[in-house]
């Protein structure tokens, strides 16, 4: 309440004062107390002080308001300035027009009223804004067929213009050829390509497609063999054999390893980042450390059973491997023999390859503890001869993968027409291929496709390093045959090597058997018909002997009397017309409906044995429907049509009308037509049962936004033009500039009135 | 830049030479501008139905939607003349010299006239030891199914002549019927019927289906249509294995049948001279026309479904128009027919006796006159059945078979997408699938069979009480009132009983107070005219009155 109580003191202080001055009139004194009081009454309302203007009366006390309700003229203001020579003739100008307009601004109107006028114009702007929207709208509702997204760009190249349009000269080179260009009319405009060129385009030119079909088909089909052969491999349960295969797989990656360090020095770096990425997951995880619960129940065991035993050897035996760490660089049993072959010589390197890497008695580097040995020696021997196993199994595969190609080499050199000589020695960098390949067999199907790459490139590089340069355009000329595909059935990967150098021929030969076969099938009809034939002639013998002049077929006026006095003698006894009469008087009398009698005899009258209702009683309680409609066979004697509804198709029929028919007729003939494949042609059918909506897979379906159909618009408004434009397009820009001066013209016009 | 280069060279370049092929265009004017005009006649074979008229001041949108439809069916129309055109094979029959009677031309003559292949086509089965054979065609007319009576069963390819199997079932056989495909057919025996296939395996013995006389196959139900000596009409849908429909005809034995193609419904023929026509929707007959004053031998009807042909006991033979069931026309035949059969182009065959006669131009208004053809067999006649898509009438005998060369009898173009003679294994696999896809169900078998494509205009109770006797219930019938439970004693028995009656009749109750406020208003107006009579019996002193 800080400012109350100053203001308080400040009355205070001005009734003191005005106590002091004791010549003032009452009059004001009261008036003074009055307000004093007032303000004493708490309330925080400050009165306006009085403002006034400067007058003739001039007190010390007060300011006189007596000019305060005139009105200042301009006039008043006006003849100051006109006298000052500092203002500027214009604004003197534009004063004395104002003096001179005796118009007044009207007030402004109510807030209701202005927004209810603005509610309007808002209402009629946003109108002709969406009423643009309605045509296309229509358009898109009575589309037969509509496609998503709506702007699909056409697939395929395009043409020159349509890429060139949109771009803009950048450097000023450019834009010296492009004054240069468009100073020399150069014909950019019209269609740059005529339809035909532009669908030549379209199409892959035929050997492309057909060695790019080629390669798809191999990759395809060496996929898929591989994929079947790795299913196959997996599905088998032999524990054996998968060590087997692991110790090849290892093996495999050790040599692929080597072969990376002399040559791909950095992937055999990653190689190693990723054993030691292995290794350091080894040191987390608490596997292979025997501390499991099978390790638990296997160290009970170990005691009396020497298979657990050598099974938690085994265990350790891993972990230690995976967790050795690389000396120098590396640590793991690859790293170690990568190891050897940078500081050992070779000839100690070569039989240690061979050994398990599993033994590190073999190793040269000791890493057990002496009581571990005499169990591990006994590992050794098994795992010796594991490998001895491993080794005559792939040798089988060798020899059975040699045979066939063998079996296959016999078979092309009859079909072939490059000279013997040629053939081996392809069949030599075949065999060197196979190695290679048996190598990558083992890789994932992942990485299929590139190692199947890396082959290819690997063996045209050979074959070119082995062979003369005559075999090498032969080669060639295989990478041609390749195109030219035929039906060739390939068992195995290995096959589909060869394949690649077989291809033509094979594809020349495969046809030529099936020609024959058809040939032999034709052969044999003949024969057949020989047997028809003869067993015609035998019926025919028989058929002639019969021939006798038939019965006359239709009768005589007179026969046929006596035949219906016949017919009428033997079926005297069955009256079959008055049956069937009497049996359609019975249906017809089912369908009339019946009256209903709901007189009861005795109410409201005497009653008892042999009292009829009167006939009042009947003529009112007797209660008549009204009678169907005429039955069909109303005119046809002889016939009974069921009268009965058919619900059952009742229920697939149409019931209600639909929307823009307005009568049955209309509506049945608006499907009169059928839309099956039985009753139209092809063409029809996909005509008629068209989607009413297409839409394109995974593309996205954007909101329709105005430019896409008000498009003269946009490409009017689109600022900074191309540098390229063409046809139409200029044509269009230059009317638009056009109609751009004009209407720059009409405003000025304005202006100047 | 240099690239920018050579393609303005080449716009250059490709500007040439369209002006060039301008020029060309100039010179060379095409003699018939627009599409090829398809003749009228064509064009009305394909008329589907009349054309809709826009009505006037028909709305905007049903103006569009009569004008696609329209265009469409016309398109349809148009396209469907145009490739009319490929199907080229026309039908031809046998001619006479002059005073020459075709009927007198033996097949023998014919046999040794034609192509080898088609002289092949007259052969002779002797088989005489197992009686009188029914027979029949597989529906692309390849393979010919024929059963003796004695139980002799056997399958054909008769153009190769391949015997597909052979089997004796050990009981009398009544009748045989391919079903859809060759894999399949039905033997109705002494007892059951059987189901075999195409290698005389048994694959079913339906016993639902006892003393079956005689079979039809509706191929595009998959229906298999049977008649029993004990008067039942029997549905067995061969795709579901089940049985649609079995009604009791009481109409005595049922040993004269035939199917209409057009809609699928059963021909039945009585003893008592009516043919009744059946469908597997109605406990009733659709239709029963009395045809003859004996018993009806015989029956036909025609691939359009437009002609029936009868033949009974009072040896008349009949056409009728069975669109209005009308009689066209009648003749005596001396024998009278025992079996009758119509060609795909509508040549007749009608065995009398040990003879088969065909007609030419049966159907239609002009009367029977002579036959066409004729051929004389040994023993009975007992089936008789053309083979579709060939110039073929097959006879089943008390001597074996005989296949006839009848020129003319078979349609000449085949719709290969649905019977295709030619069609081999993979084709048939391909089309069983489709025609599965395609089966039409049995509730759409009656007179009309375009009743589908109308406006179903029965009226809201109709369809109300078909539906209450589809579902057995009323759907839409409104809830009995069940009183809520309440608590503290509110809910015994006596306050619910209260509770019920408050509610109780409701609807009645409406009604009721309805009605009595329309009598007092009635009444009060009558007072009010009765009033006003009353006043109308006005005093002369009723002036002075204000």
């Amino acid at each position: 309440m800080a400012p109350d109580e100053e203001e308080l003191s400040i009355n205070e202080q001005a009734i003191s004062a005005s106590e002091d001055e004791e010549g003032s009139d009452d009059e004001r004194k009261h008036k003074k107390l009055l307000e004093a009081i007032g303000s004493m009454g708490g309330r925080k309302r400050k009165k306006q002080n009085e403002r006034s203007e400067a007058s003739v009366q001039v007190s010390e006390y007060f300011v006189n308001a007596e000019g305060t309700g005139d009105k200042v003229n301009l006039s008043d203001l006006l003849g100051t300035v006109e006298k000052t020579s500092g203002a500027s003739n214009k604004t003197k100008k534009q004063l004395r027009n104002l003096q001179s307009s005796k118009e007044t601004l009207e007030l402004p109107l109510n807030k209701q009223q202005t927004e209810k006028i603005q509610r309007g114009i808002a209402y009629e702007k946003t109108t002709a804004e969406v009423s643009c929207w309605k045509n296309i709208i229509l358009q898109n509702q009575k589309a037969e067929q509509m496609v998503f997204p709506l702007n699909q760009e056409s697939s395929g190249p395009k043409r020159v213009e349509q890429v060139v349009a949109g771009w803009k000269v950048q450097t000023p080179l450019e834009q010296e050829i492009f004054r240069l260009l468009h100073g020399s009319r150069q014909p950019v405009n019209d269609p740059v390509l005529t339809p035909v060129e532009e669908q030549s385009l379209k199409a892959m030119s035929l050997e492309e497609a057909k060695i790019r079909r080629a390669e798809l088909q191999k990759a395809r089909a060496l996929q898929s063999y591989y994929e079947a052969k790795a299913k196959r491999e997996k599905k088998i349960k032999s524990k054996k054999y998968h060590k087997v295969q692991n110790k090849a797989k290892r093996k495999d990656f050790l040599k692929q390893f080597d072969e990376m360090v002399k040559t791909n020095p950095e992937g055999a770096l990653e190689e190693l980042k990723k054993m030691e990425l292995s290794r350091m997951e080894e040191r987390m995880s608490l596997k292979h450390q025997n501390s499991g619960k099978w390790a638990k129940s296997k160290a009970i065991m170990a005691k009396y059973d020497d298979s657990a035993r050598k099974a938690m050897q085994e265990q350790l035996q891993m972990n230690k491997d995976l967790t050795q760490k690389m000396v120098v660089p590396s640590d793991d049993e690859h790293e170690s023999i990568e190891e050897g072959l940078e500081t050992v010589p070779d000839f100690v390197n070569d039989p240690e390859t061979v050994i398990d890497p599993v033994n590190p008695w073999m190793r040269g580097q000791l890493t057990h503890e002496e009581p571990e040995v005499s169990c591990v020696t006994a590992e050794e021997v098994q795992t010796a001869e594991e490998e001895n196993e491993e080794e005559e199994i792939i040798g089988e595969f060798e020899r059975k993968r040699k045979l066939r190609q063998a079996d296959e080499e016999d078979l092309i050199p009859t079909e072939e027409e490059q000279p013997a000589s040629e053939v081996v020695e392809e069949d030599v960098v075949e065999v060197s291929d196979k190695e290679e390949e048996d190598e990558d067999e083992e890789e994932d199907v992942s990485e299929f496709n590139t190692l199947f790459r890396l082959m290819r490139s690997e063996k045209t590089r050979e074959g070119s390093n082995q062979t003369r340069g005559g075999l090498n355009t032969a080669g060639e000329e295989d990478e041609e045959g390749l195109l030219s595909e035929g039906q060739i059935r390939v068992r195995s990967i290995e096959d589909l090597e060869v394949l690649d150098e077989v291809v033509e021929p094979r594809a020349i030969e495969e046809p030529s058997a099936p020609q024959t076969a058809a040939a032999e099938a034709t052969s044999e009809p003949p024969h057949k018909k020989k047997r028809e034939i003869n067993l015609k002639e035998v019926l025919t013998k028989e058929a002639k002997a019969v021939r006798l002049p038939f019965l006359p077929t239709v009768v005589d006026e007179e026969e046929r009397d006596e035949q219906i006095s016949i017919i009428k003698e033997a079926f005297a006894g069955d009256d079959v017309i008055s049956d069937f009469i009497k049996d359609k008087s019975r249906q017809e009398a089912a369908g009339r409906p019946a009256v209903v009698d709901l007189t009861l005899p005795g109410w409201g009258e005497w009653g008892g044995v042999g009292l009829k209702p009167p006939r009042w009683k009947r003529k009112r309680f007797r209660i008549k429907t009204a009678p169907p409609p005429p039955r069909q066979d109303q005119k046809l004697p002889d016939v009974i049509i069921s009268e009965k509804r058919t619900a059952s198709v009742a229920s697939h029929q149409v019931s209600q009308l639909p929307f823009p028919f307005q009568n049955t007729a209309q509506f049945e003939s608006s499907i009169r037509t059928p839309i099956g494949s039985t009753w139209n042609t092809q063409t029809v059918v996909k005509n008629m049962t068209k989607p009413k909506v297409v839409t394109k897979l995974g593309a996205i379906i954007e909101p329709m936004v105005k430019e896409d159909f008000i498009k003269s618009k946009t490409t009017a408004a689109g600022g900074k033009g191309a540098a390229i434009m063409l046809g139409e397009n200029r044509r269009a820009k230059e009317g638009t500039k056009r109609s751009a001066e004009k209407h720059r013209g009409r405003r000025s016009q304005k202006r100047k009135k | 830049m240099l690239v920018f280069g050579f393609w303005t060279t080449k716009i250059c370049n490709t500007r040439s030479t369209q002006q060039n092929r301008n020029v060309l265009f100039c010179l060379k004017k095409d003699p018939f501008p627009g599409e090829a005009p398809i003749p009228q006649k064509q064009l009305q074979k394909f008329q589907r139905g009349k054309k809709c008229k826009v009505p006037a001041g028909a709305r905007e949108r049903l103006k569009e939607a009569i004008a696609i439809s329209e265009a469409m069916s016309e398109h349809a129309q148009k396209q469907a003349a145009r490739y009319d055109l490929l199907l080229p094979e026309d039908a031809g029959f046998l001619e006479g010299d002059e005073d020459e009677d075709t009927n007198t031309i033996s097949q023998a003559d014919i046999a040794d006239a034609v192509d080898i292949t088609s002289g092949s086509k007259y052969f002779n089965l002797h088989l005489s030891q197992f009686g009188p054979y029914r027979l029949d065609y597989s529906r692309t007319g390849r393979n010919l199914l024929v059963g003796g009576k004695k139980g002799h069963v056997a399958c054909i390819d008769w153009q190769t002549k391949d015997l597909k199997c052979e089997m004796n079932v050990m009981e009398t056989v009544n009748d045989v019927k391919w079903l859809h495909t060759e894999a399949m057919f039905a033997v109705a025996q002494k007892r059951w019927l059987y189901i075999y296939d195409s290698k005389g395996v048994e694959l079913h013995c339906v016993k639902k289906f006892n003393d079956v006389l005689r079979m039809q196959f509706l191929p595009y139900h998959f229906l298999l249509a049977t008649a029993s000596a004990t008067g039942f009409l029997q549905y067995l849908d061969v795709s579901i294995g089940k049985e649609v429909a079995a009604i009791c005809t009481k109409m005595g034995r049922l040993d004269v049948m035939a199917q209409n193609p057009h809609n699928a419904v059963i021909h039945l023929g009585h003893p008592n001279g009516t043919v009744s026509l059946w469908s597997p929707n109605q406990k009733e007959s659709l239709v029963k026309m009395l045809c003859h004053r004996g018993a009806v031998r015989s029956l036909a009807v025609d691939k359009t479904g437009t002609y029936m042909v009868t033949s009974g006991l009072d040896r008349k033979l009949k056409v009728y128009d069975i669109r209005a069931f009308k009689p066209l026309h009648s003749c005596f035949l001396p024998a009278g027919a025992s079996c009758l059969s119509l060609s795909q182009r509508g040549l007749l065959s009608a065995a009398t006796g040990e003879i088969v006669q065909v007609y030419q131009n049966v159907l239609g208004s002009n009367p029977v006159s002579k036959p066409y053809m004729a051929h004389r067999l040994r023993g009975q006649i007992w089936g008789l059945a053309y083979c579709p898509f060939e110039d073929v009438l097959g006879i089943g005998h008390g001597e074996g078979f005989t296949s006839m060369i009848v020129p003319g009898a078979g349609e000449p173009n085949f719709d290969a997408l649905d019977t295709n003679p030619y069609r081999s294994h993979k084709q048939r696999q391909e089309w069983e699938v489709k025609a599965l896809l395609e089966k039409v169900q049995p509730e759409l078998i009656g007179l009309d069979p375009g009743q589908l494509s109308k406006v179903d205009q029965a009226s809201f109770e109709q369809r109300h009480k078909e539906q209450i006797e589809a579902l057995g219930f009323d759907p839409l019938a409104k809830d009995k009132f069940k009183p809520k439970t309440k608590k503290k004693g509110r809910s015994s028995a006596g306050a619910i009983e209260k509770r019920k009656r408050k509610v109780a009749h409701e609807d009645q109750r409406d009604e009721i107070r309805q009605s009595v406020q329309e009598r007092t208003e009635r009444e009060k107006e009558l007072k009010e005219k009765s009033n006003e009579k009353k006043l109308g019996n006005k005093s002369t002193l009723d002036r002075f009155r204000k």
